[in-house]
């Protein structure tokens, strides 16, 4: 039997990560769909950036400014008493910027969708804008929330790069599904690899499939 | 408040868009239903989404009966104005039934006024609460959408045409809906088209826009017959509106008898009608034939006494103008001017006015 200790990590690490990213995200990405600021280009390609950048580079500046010595490094020492690198709290920051694109994106083409026009109906109808947002733009974005919620999540479990480099490999702390993997395949421990690899294999395909299966089925709207 | 009572809109307001500018500084006395008609891109849907709140960052000012909206300092968002908003895409809410939309204007509005009973039967909603919206036809979508608006217990209804999305069946059925709006609830409207029969049918008053400005407000009778050239600069062709009392509905034969001002006329039957009820009904001046003696043998099944008021020609067309008065009303008829020269056309000439029954049943 394989310690499972990586695979709770791995579920609390993306658990956490997505609901920090439903919390940010989504604001963020009802300002890129409704805005016409100049700002706007800027922050779609800030937003995007972890798509493209490896995760060494992300890796390596989160090194630098979670670390101790650094201003925001240092301010978590005095507040905490701890560091944020090679801790489960840094990873849970490293993850929020890494999956973020995961969580904006699928959320802005969906508020997009929605338009202006249900929401012009709603203030029409006496709804104020936050309660026009809960009760018109929310649940016309449902499928766009699963797709958001299960891609952020998806994609934390799978991260390595990132998570090696600011966590490091701390049973218990920050060694995940992904770390332990490498250290298996590292020792030559391929059975327990293996067994980790499957399950990973397995967790991700399950994960798409049913979102791409809900896609597909679900109409358009939630009774 | 009562359907007659009166309202003051004022209403200044300068938007410009690329190549277009809308410029009103008006104040519109509103009663029943205004009409509010004017070409594509003539601003009307703008004008209403400015009196509605939705173009914000707009220049101008606009109160309601002395309770201001907006002006230099005050901009009350379009859900802080008593303002029902029927759009011409009816914006019902996908993710909500029938019931759930009309709830969701009901449960943000004040307790008294218009119940949701009330609004579901005067829009015949009862055997529709359950279905999705995504499931009705376009003129009971629009149905549900009215009803939705009337539940927000608006003192201004405003329509954005309604009905320009809906096929000629769509609107017969629709028609009669609307047309008892104002009498039922007494809001006033404003209803916005680019349909003169819609126009004729519907409303007391009318607006002309043009170009991002009203160029003529009055009684739909005297605007949309009176205004030539600019009924035709407009792209509409004059339309005689007639006031007219039911008589007699003749079921079998799918026709009503009116009065129109002691003489009677035979007329498609309109849903929804009862005897002594007035009715406006709407014919093109190119559907109107003259003639100086009594005709016979002919289809044609309404033949009005009147007399020639006035004869206008355009001079470098083929057609005349002719207004004839039938007991105080005014008829216009659109003439070749050889016909007019034939018949020796003059004012204080007597004709007869023939209408055949099925000018009456252009669009509706």
């Amino acid at each position: 039997m394989p310690d499972l200790g990586p695979l709770w990590l791995s579920l609390a690490l993306a658990g956490i990560t997505t609901v920090i990213l439903l919390v940010i995200g989504t604001p963020l990405a009802w300002w890129l769909a409704g805005t016409s600021s100049r700002w706007k280009p800027a922050i779609e390609a800030v937003t995007a950036l972890p798509l493209v950048l490896p995760p060494t580079v992300l890796g390596f500046y989160f090194l630098i400014v979670l670390g101790p010595a650094s201003p925001v490094g240092g301010f978590w020492v005095r507040i905490t008493g701890e560091a944020l690198t090679f801790s489960f709290s840094g990873l849970v920051v490293a993850s929020v910027v890494y999956s973020l694109p995961f969580m904006v994106q699928p959320l802005q083409n969906a508020f997009e969708s929605v338009g202006r026009a249900p929401l012009e109906a709603a203030a029409t109808l006496r709804a104020r804008p936050i309660d026009a947002f809960f009760s018109v733009a929310v649940p016309l974005s449902k499928r766009g929330f699963i797709s958001a919620a299960v891609l952020s999540f998806a994609h934390t479990i799978g991260e390595f790069g990132v998570v090696l480099m600011v966590g490091g490999n701390i049973p218990g702390k920050t060694k995940v599904i992904s770390i332990a993997i490498y250290e298996h395949v590292e020792t030559l421990n391929y059975a327990e690899a293996h067994v980790l690899s499957a399950g990973l294999l397995l967790f991700s395909f399950l994960a798409l499939f049913s979102l791409y299966a809900f896609r597909r089925g679900s109409p358009a709207y939630v009774r | 408040m009562s359907a007659n009572a009166r309202h003051a809109l004022r209403l200044r307001a300068r938007v410009d868009f690329p190549g277009f500018r809308l410029d009103v500084d008006e104040v519109l006395e509103l009663t029943g239903v205004t009409g509010l008609f004017g070409p594509s891109g003539s601003g009307k849907s703008t004008l209403l989404r400015v009196i509605a709140g939705l173009e914000e960052g707009v220049n101008g000012s606009v109160s309601f009966n002395d309770k201001v909206w907006q002006d230099g300092t005050v901009f009350l968002p379009a859900c802080a104005r008593p303002v029902g908003y029927v759009f011409q895409d009816a914006r019902l809410f996908s993710h909500l039934s029938v019931e759930g939309n009309l709830l969701f204007a009901a449960n943000r509005s004040a307790d008294q006024g218009i119940a949701l009973a009330e609004a579901v039967s005067a829009m015949g909603l009862q055997p529709l609460l359950q279905r999705h919206v995504d499931t009705l036809s376009g003129g009971e979508r629009q149905r549900v959408a009215i009803a939705r608006t009337l539940l927000t217990n608006p003192q201004l209804l405003l329509l954005d045409e309604p009905l320009a999305a809906l096929d000629t069946q769509r609107k017969r059925e629709i028609l009669p809906y609307i047309d008892g709006l104002p009498g039922r609830f007494g809001i006033p409207a404003i209803y916005v088209s680019h349909s003169v029969d819609e126009i004729a049918r519907l409303a007391d008053n009318v607006m002309l826009l043009d170009g991002g400005r009203i160029v003529a407000a009055g009684r739909v009778e005297k605007i949309l017959n009176r205004n030539e050239p600019r009924s035709s600069q407009m792209g509409f062709e004059a339309v005689s509106v007639l006031q007219v009392t039911v008589l007699e509905h003749l079921p079998e034969l799918h026709l009503l008898r009116v009065d129109h001002h002691g003489q009677t006329l035979t007329v498609p039957a309109v849903d929804r009608v009862t005897t002594g009820e007035s009715l406006r009904l709407s014919v093109h001046s190119g559907d109107v034939v003259l003639a100086t003696d009594l005709p016979t043998g002919l289809s044609v099944r309404n033949v009005l006494n009147g007399t020639v008021i006035d004869i206008a020609e355009d001079p470098t067309g083929a057609f005349a103008k002719v207004d004839v008065d039938v007991n105080g009303a005014t008829i216009r008829a659109q003439l070749t001017r050889h016909a007019v020269h034939e018949l020796k056309l003059n004012a204080g000439s007597d004709v007869y006015v023939l209408l055949k029954t099925a000018s009456f049943d252009r669009d509706f």
